[in-house]
């Protein structure tokens, strides 16, 4: 009884944040758009008894599911999200490693300092981080003063408001989420280990390959997920950067919300959203449980 | 048939595999190793022994090639490793922690090196089965080095590093891990491996008893230096320093002052005490001061002063260590020098002749005692 107590908190505490909204959600969802405080209908009434619950029921459809298939807009920016955060996902990774690795490798007193820096930018404000950025990629922007003033380029960059601006965004802010594990699987890395492999006729390069790569898989793939999970969602980032022909399903979400009010449609995408975003939590998860297993050994 | 004793290290003929030249390594101020000048001969199992911070791991360390000398020269097999790294010398290291990969299994363990010299697949399994038998982990090939015991682990970790038939073994406190019992069975699986294998064996140890049961010649160190190379007997019986017959198993030290009488010197250590005899071989002049060293097993205890002895002294029990198959008494002699003498309990112990507050004789011969420096 205790046990159940115990654990009724965090459930009750899931069921109340994501459980109940999910299910408003799904609701609106099979709803249809109306011109009426809340925009949809039906609503449930109810004072008119059972027969009031039958005929909101009754009401439900899959419509909204149906037309997200009939307008090509859809899929292409589902798409279109999966292949931005996938290509900023495996970027982050490839900036993100050396950092961590360079991080394992600096002496201890240094490391406390060099985590502070990488957790240090959460201090200010998200959104304000990615207004910097506008001023900084913008065509009057510090980035394209700098290399005017160097000489490179005689024309200013279009980087705002392009993919290219995305990308920037998005592996700037998930950044650290990348580091973080990657550091922490390095850091537990036996350096006898890699002597051991060096012994044993590998080169420097050769036992970095076949040891410490294989070695830090969990924290490559830990912060794989932390960086595409969120990146897939993204909203933020392309409607500020991004320019008009940035198709994220994110921005798609919000402008059925709040330029289209069109709750049903918006809700049916953010579903689908939750529905293809599931698949790699899960899979994150499993990872997960078995870094934990392995270490339980 | 008289078997040849084996002992290059008397042969001047004989051409030693390591060299070390006047090697001193620095870490910044301090001085791990200082101008060691030794050679190991093939086939040898030499151990370096030595409380921590002595200098054995960097030693060895140099010899695999994880560090470099500051000063002097390494020669293996006659030639400079100098510059060479350790993947390019045919010179295996078991390691203290084993550092086994995780990752792999303890067949793939074992078939890491033979891969990185691109042998052929058959010749690869063919090995590592041999490998897998010669330390009897048929069974275990499979599993990963988490799913194996310690001891077991300690096993994989031999193998790998015997797979690719180096020149040269070294072994870094490789039984630290295993429980006494274990370790003193796996003393004797490594000597009858090294025999096998004919490999030439460097182990670092700071465990006396393991430098003594493995190796062909023990190397003393203190302070970055060699303070005695020796066979085991040799080190144990006719220690060349107080460091080294203090560290090397118990000793009784008497430090006194000793004049020459015959083949040896008289001490005296105490005022109005009879002075001790020892025969020896050590120059001390005509007279110094000296420490003598006895072992406890060479002290005699009994109830009366031996009619016969050379050496008698007149103390009383203060403590008895009893360690099952012996019995240690600590004795204060009447100068307040106290000593150790050891006896077998060939008897029941509740028939134990002596106990504590007795008065008691001690006795050695004339050639128990050794004589050093003082």
């Amino acid at each position: 009884m205790r046990r159940f107590s115990l654990i009724a908190v965090p459930y009750f505490w899931l069921l109340v944040l994501f459980l109940v909204p999910f299910i408003i959600v799904f609701k609106i969802s099979l709803s249809d758009t109306a011109l009426a405080i809340p925009p949809y209908t039906p609503t449930l009434d109810v004072s008119t008894g059972w027969e009031g619950i039958r005929n909101f029921f009754a009401q439900l459809d899959w419509e909204n599911f149906t037309f997200l298939t009939t307008d090509d807009l859809y899929w292409k920016a589902y798409l279109s999200s999966f292949r931005i955060a996938a290509i900023s996902t495996l970027l982050t990774l490839l900036i993100g490693y050396p950092i961590a690795y360079a991080m394992a490798q600096s002496p201890d007193e240094w490391r406390p300092t060099l985590m502070m820096l990488v957790i240090l930018p959460f201090w200010t404000s998200f959104l304000i981080r990615v207004y910097s950025w506008m001023g900084i990629l913008s065509n009057e922007g510090f980035l394209n003063q700098f290399l005017l003033w160097t000489g490179l380029i005689s024309e200013p960059l279009q980087i705002l408001n392009t993919n290219k601006a995305v990308y920037i965004g998005i592996i700037y802010t998930y950044l650290p989420f990348m580091i973080l594990p990657i550091y922490s699987a390095l850091e537990k890395l036996d350096a006898s280990l890699l002597e051991a492999a060096e012994d044993l006729g590998c080169s420097r390069i050769t036992a970095f390959w076949l040891v410490t790569i294989p070695l830090s898989k969990q924290g490559i793939i830990a912060g794989s997920f932390l960086v595409f999970i969120p990146a897939l969602g993204e909203f933020v980032i392309p409607s500020l950067l991004g320019g008009s022909k940035t198709l994220m399903i994110g921005k798609v979400l919000w402008e059925e919300f709040f330029s289209n009010r069109d709750w049903p449609v918006a809700s049916a995408v953010a579903v689908i959203l939750l529905l293809i975003l599931i698949i790699p939590i899960v899979l994150f998860q499993r990872n997960e449980q078995k870094q934990r297993e392995a270490e339980g050994q | 048939m008289a078997e040849t004793v084996f002992a290059p290290w008397n042969d001047d003929s004989a051409t030693p595999l390591i060299q070390f030249k006047n090697v001193t390594k620095r870490f910044g101020d301090f001085v791990a190793i200082d101008n060691l000048t030794q050679d190991i001969y093939a086939q040898e199992f030499f151990a370096l022994l030595g409380p921590s911070g002595c200098g054995k791991t960097t030693m060895m360390r140099m010899l695999a090639g994880f560090e470099t000398p500051t000063e002097g020269q390494i020669l293996i097999a006659g030639q400079d490793m100098a510059g060479v790294p350790p993947n390019k010398r045919a010179v295996n290291m078991m390691f203290q922690s084993y550092a086994l990969f995780p990752h792999l299994t303890v067949a793939e363990n074992i078939a890491f090196g033979l891969k990185r010299e691109g042998k052929p697949k058959p010749e690869i399994d063919a090995r590592v089965d041999e490998m897998l038998r010669l330390t009897r982990l048929e069974k275990f090939g499979k599993r990963k080095p988490h799913q194996i015991s310690g001891g077991q682990r300690q096993r994989v970790a031999l193998a790998r590093s015997l797979a690719k038939a180096p020149k040269l073994l070294l072994l870094d406190e490789p039984l630290g891990a295993l429980d006494k019992k274990l370790r003193q069975e796996t003393q004797f699986e490594l000597m009858d491996i090294q025999e096998k294998t004919g490999t030439t064996f460097v182990i670092v140890t700071h465990d006396q008893e393991e430098a003594m049961t493995v190796a062909s010649r023990v190397a003393v160190m203190d302070e970055g230096r060699i303070i005695q190379v020796s066979t085991p007997a040799d080190i144990y019986e006719r220690p060349n320093s107080v460091y080294v017959a203090d560290f090397i198993g118990d000793v009784n030290i008497i430090n006194g002052h000793a004049t020459r009488a015959g083949d040896g010197y008289d001490i005296a250590y105490a005022e109005g005490a009879a002075k001790l005899h020892a025969k020896t071989s050590t120059d001390l002049g005509n007279e110094g001061k000296c420490a003598l060293a006895i072992r406890p097993e060479k002290v005699s205890i009994t109830a009366k002063k031996p009619a016969k002895s050379v050496n008698a002294v007149s103390g009383k029990i203060i403590d008895i260590a009893y360690l099952g198959n012996l019995s240690t008494y600590h004795v204060e002699l009447e100068g307040g020098q106290m000593i150790k003498a050891q006896t077998a309990n060939t008897r029941r112990l509740a028939r134990r002749t002596f106990t504590w507050e007795d008065d008691v004789w001690l006795s050695w011969t004339d050639t128990a005692a050794i004589v050093l420096e003082g």
